[in-house]
């Protein structure tokens, strides 16, 4: 928000142009009373400083022009005479307008009500009704609030006329608007939409029904509509009231299961006959009773009903149950197993074209999607369970230490799978030991650069698309670059001649053999046991980076895939073989025509919306043999550090991928995180993003040196 | 979406009120002091318009008239601003093709939220 001094200036400025006009006209209007020119004037000069006194904060000044509006537009409508006393008044009114702006401190404070009672005299001496100046600006009338997280279901029914864009009005951004409120199912009824050459595109011929789920109160739904709802067919109904205690009185069984548990029919008779029984919808939709429409939104409203009351049921019946988590692999590694049988199902559905084969096949696909999905779910834990053991280390170590060092802890609710929380438990006590150790300084050191006495440690996790980020940062003295750089040339970890930015140099203390054991109390090493660490996150196929701030302290981010198990691929192919990349990589997908390529050349960069990206091609990289299609396709991926594109051959399509680890041998391959099954049984390796556009940055910069 | 705004109102402070508000959010403003000026300050790259009703030379309600008669401007948003004594006026402007309208006075909050609601 500007300064609203500086707004109050704006104000100030036009009201020592306002009032000089005001006492002109008014004195004017003397000598020609009643000259509709004149009132205009007048009251348009009130009208402003009302307005815009009141906006700024000037209530009073306000209050008062308001008051001598509403004379002056009687005076305007023929209803009062502009005669010596109004004009006295409104003179007054004038000089204590301009008291009450430029000297406050000599403003009479009765004055107001002084001129009040004379206006208010006047106006009720012609018989009419005392001023508003009650309902005068800024009041605001606000509905009780309805009960938080109640939530209730809404039929809206929303029918705009049908020159609603003739005012500049949008239908479906309201429609959207109603959606922010809450859970929604949007039935557009399109029944009345006629032929082509009937169609009058500036008319709108659909309407809705909105079956709302929120925790919002009908003025909310209401406010949605404050401008069209007079011309529209506007209705709100509030449609779960009582459903829930209604289904609680009257348990009364269904027929059929009083008649099954007579005996006098089978399960199988029983199953038999609902089978062929129609629904009441689809009988109505038969007769023409009803459109399919009108069906479809009852259902859902039904459904939004019995949705809100379950939760209520829920709560009361809720409980959990302890698996050994031994089971729950074995669940999952199944699913795994279902996924790559789905996948090479569709593969032979696809090659058939029988159509009765591809809609099983994609219902066993839909299935398997929600299985994976619920499987791997079972698996998923706050992190949070584990942060109680990581304050303590710290609540130990620094007591330990003599350091005075508060934890702050954020995004304990983040889920990730459970192994993976395992698997991280030793990493995360190491680089907050060393943070503790090595980042935190004194509490003398720290009083004399000016810090606070107690250092702050944040643990912090957050979701972000398809990775989980966790980052340790501390508020200490930072790291030296340039020691780093020293012992990593003592270590011969690098050749004296390299040229290395600051980045790349911090996350050389993940070098393996970069600290050596007679080294811990280096005094800016933090190198203990990095590479170790770094290679339990790589293991989880996460990745580690390390920023600084000399004296500011500094920030360790994992990166870790959200689960182990699954991921949605996409599948590409470069020669003869097969690559699938990461889904929640990809961006988007553009072609390479040989144009294109001419241009670029030797530089590896393409075009997109106005912008160079560079791209890496697949088949240089992994040394497949054979010349390269004339139109090849990019795709692009978010590495960490940009956009980047893969040069393939051909993209196949998205694909569900179970990851199957490679063996001990290709540990060390860089840009492959493991392979999976095709539907043909063929392999395809999985590309791993983020190494390998690092792995071919570092080579493009050897290179070029 | 456009993220131009045009204001018309005949009071300066009015006027900046709108402005400054509607800049803090990002927005790009374009002032006029009334319906002729407004008119002659409209093209293409304006998104929305916030009118006064009550203004010399040309008033907000003919102002609405002429901009809609233009086709390029038969769909663009217009908003007005009114008292709270004017109901027939904003029965009028609606009629003319007003998208909407903001109690006058305003809070800075309140036309950013209208305006929040139209450009979206």
């Amino acid at each position: 928000m500007t300064d609203m001094a500086q707004m109050q200036q704006a104000f100030y400025n036009e009201a020592k142009e306002l009032l000089p006009e005001l006492e002109e006209a008014l004195l004017e209007l003397e000598h020609y009373p009643g000259n509709p020119d004149l009132v205009h004037r007048v009251f348009r000069a009130l009208h402003t400083l009302k307005g815009s006194g009141i906006m700024f904060g000037f209530q009073e000044v306000g209050d008062l022009a308001h008051e001598l509006e509403t004379a002056f537009d009687r005076v305007r409508n023929g209803e009062l005479e502009a005669n010596k006393t109004l004009l006295d008044a409104a003179l007054r009114g004038k000089d204590h307008i301009h008291a009450l702006l430029y000297s406050p401190d000599d403003a009479d404070p009765s004055g107001a009500d002084a001129i009040r009672s004379r206006l208010q005299g006047l106006l009720a001496d012609k018989g009419a009704p005392a001023s508003q100046a009650d309902s005068s600006g800024g009041e605001e009338v606000n509905e009780a609030p309805e009960a938080e997280g109640v939530r209730h279901v809404y039929r809206v029914r929303f029918r705009p006329p049908r020159d609603i864009f003739a005012t500049g009005t949008d239908p479906l951004s309201l429609v959207r608007e109603l959606a922010e409120l809450g859970d929604t199912y949007v039935i557009a009824h399109t029944e009345d939409v006629p032929w082509l050459e009937d169609l009058d595109p500036e008319s709108l011929y659909v309407w809705w029904d909105v079956i709302l789920t929120t925790d919002q109160g009908e003025e909310a739904i209401r406010d949605v509509f404050i401008f069209v709802e007079e011309e529209s067919e506007l209705t709100i109904e509030s449609v779960d009231q009582g459903e829930v205690s209604k289904e609680e009185e009257e348990p009364s069984r269904k027929l059929g299961e009083i008649l099954l548990e007579r005996g006098d029919v089978s399960q199988e008779d029983l199953q038999r006959a609902l089978e062929s029984q129609k629904r009441l919808g689809e009988i109505l939709v038969e007769i023409g009773m009803a459109s399919p429409e009108q069906v479809q939104s009852a259902l859902a409203e039904q459904q939004a009903v019995q949705q809100t009351a379950k939760p209520k049921k829920e709560s009361e019946t809720e409980s959990s149950i302890r698996v050994p988590a031994g089971k729950l692999d074995r669940l999952v590694n199944l699913v795994g197993e279902l996924v790559i049988g789905q996948t090479r199902l569709a593969q032979v559905a696809s090659e058939k074209d029988d159509p009765t084969l591809s809609s099983i096949s994609e219902e066993l696909e839909r299935l398997s999607d929600e299985l994976r999905d619920n499987a791997l779910g079972l698996r998923m834990t706050p992190i949070g369970s584990s942060f109680g053991t990581y304050r303590r280390v710290v609540r130990d170590l620094s007591a330990q230490k003599g350091k005075d060092i508060h934890m702050v802890t954020q995004g304990a609710e983040t889920e990730l799978d459970k192994t993976v929380i395992e698997q991280l438990n030793d990493p995360l006590i190491h680089l907050l030991r060393n943070s503790i150790d090595h980042g935190i300084e004194d509490p003398q050191e720290r009083r004399s650069a000016g810090k606070p006495e107690q250092g702050t440690v944040t643990l912090a996790a957050e979701q972000s698309g398809g990775n989980v980020i966790i980052s340790i940062s501390d508020d200490g003295r930072g790291m030296d670059v340039e020691a780093i750089r020293a012992k990593a040339l003592r270590n011969g970890l690098i050749p004296e001649s390299t040229d290395l930015s600051e980045k790349q140099i911090l996350n050389l203390i993940f070098e393996p053999g970069f600290s050596t054991a007679e080294e811990i109390t280096d005094i800016s090493g933090r190198g203990v046991g990095m590479d170790v660490v770094k290679q339990n996150i790589e293991a989880l196929r996460g990745s580690i980076e390390v920023t600084s701030e000399p004296e500011q302290g500094s920030r360790i981010t994992v990166c870790l895939p959200l689960t182990l198990a699954i991921i949605d691929g996409l599948q590409v192919r470069v020669g003869e073989e097969y690559y699938i990349v990461p889904l929640s990589a990809v961006n988007e997908c553009v072609e390479l025509t040989s144009e294109e390529k001419r241009k670029a050349r030797a530089g590896r960069l393409i075009p997109l919306r106005e912008s160079l990206v560079p791209f890496i091609r697949l088949r240089e990289v992994f040394s497949i043999e054979g010349e390269a299609p004339a139109i090849e396709q990019v795709v692009m991926v978010a590495s960490r550090q940009n956009t980047v594109g893969f040069a393939v051959d051909e993209v196949i399509g998205q694909q569900q991928t179970v990851i199957k680890n490679l063996g001990r041998v290709y540990r060390q391959v860089k840009g492959i995180s493991g392979a999976t099954i095709k539907g043909d049984g063929d392999i395809a390796l999985i590309i791993d993003v983020d190494p390998l556009v690092q792995e071919v940055q570092e080579e493009e910069y050897r290179g070029a040196k | 979406m456009s993220r131009t705004i045009m204001t018309v109102d005949d009071s300066a402070s009015a006027r900046q009120m709108v402005s400054f508000t509607l800049q803090d959010a990002g927005y790009e403003v374009i002032e006029a002091k009334d319906g002729q000026d407004a008119l002659g300050k409209l093209d293409s790259s304006v998104g929305m318009v916030i009118t006064d009703l009550n203004m010399p030379q040309m008033d907000g309600i003919e102002l609405i008239k002429n901009i809609r008669g233009k086709p390029e401007f038969k769909f663009l948003p217009i908003v007005m601003l009114t008292t709270e004594s004017q109901e027939d006026k904003k029965k009028e402007g609606k009629q003319a093709g007003a998208t909407g309208w903001i109690v006058k006075p305003f809070k800075p909050a309140q036309i950013l939220g209208v305006v929040q609601k139209l450009l979206k």
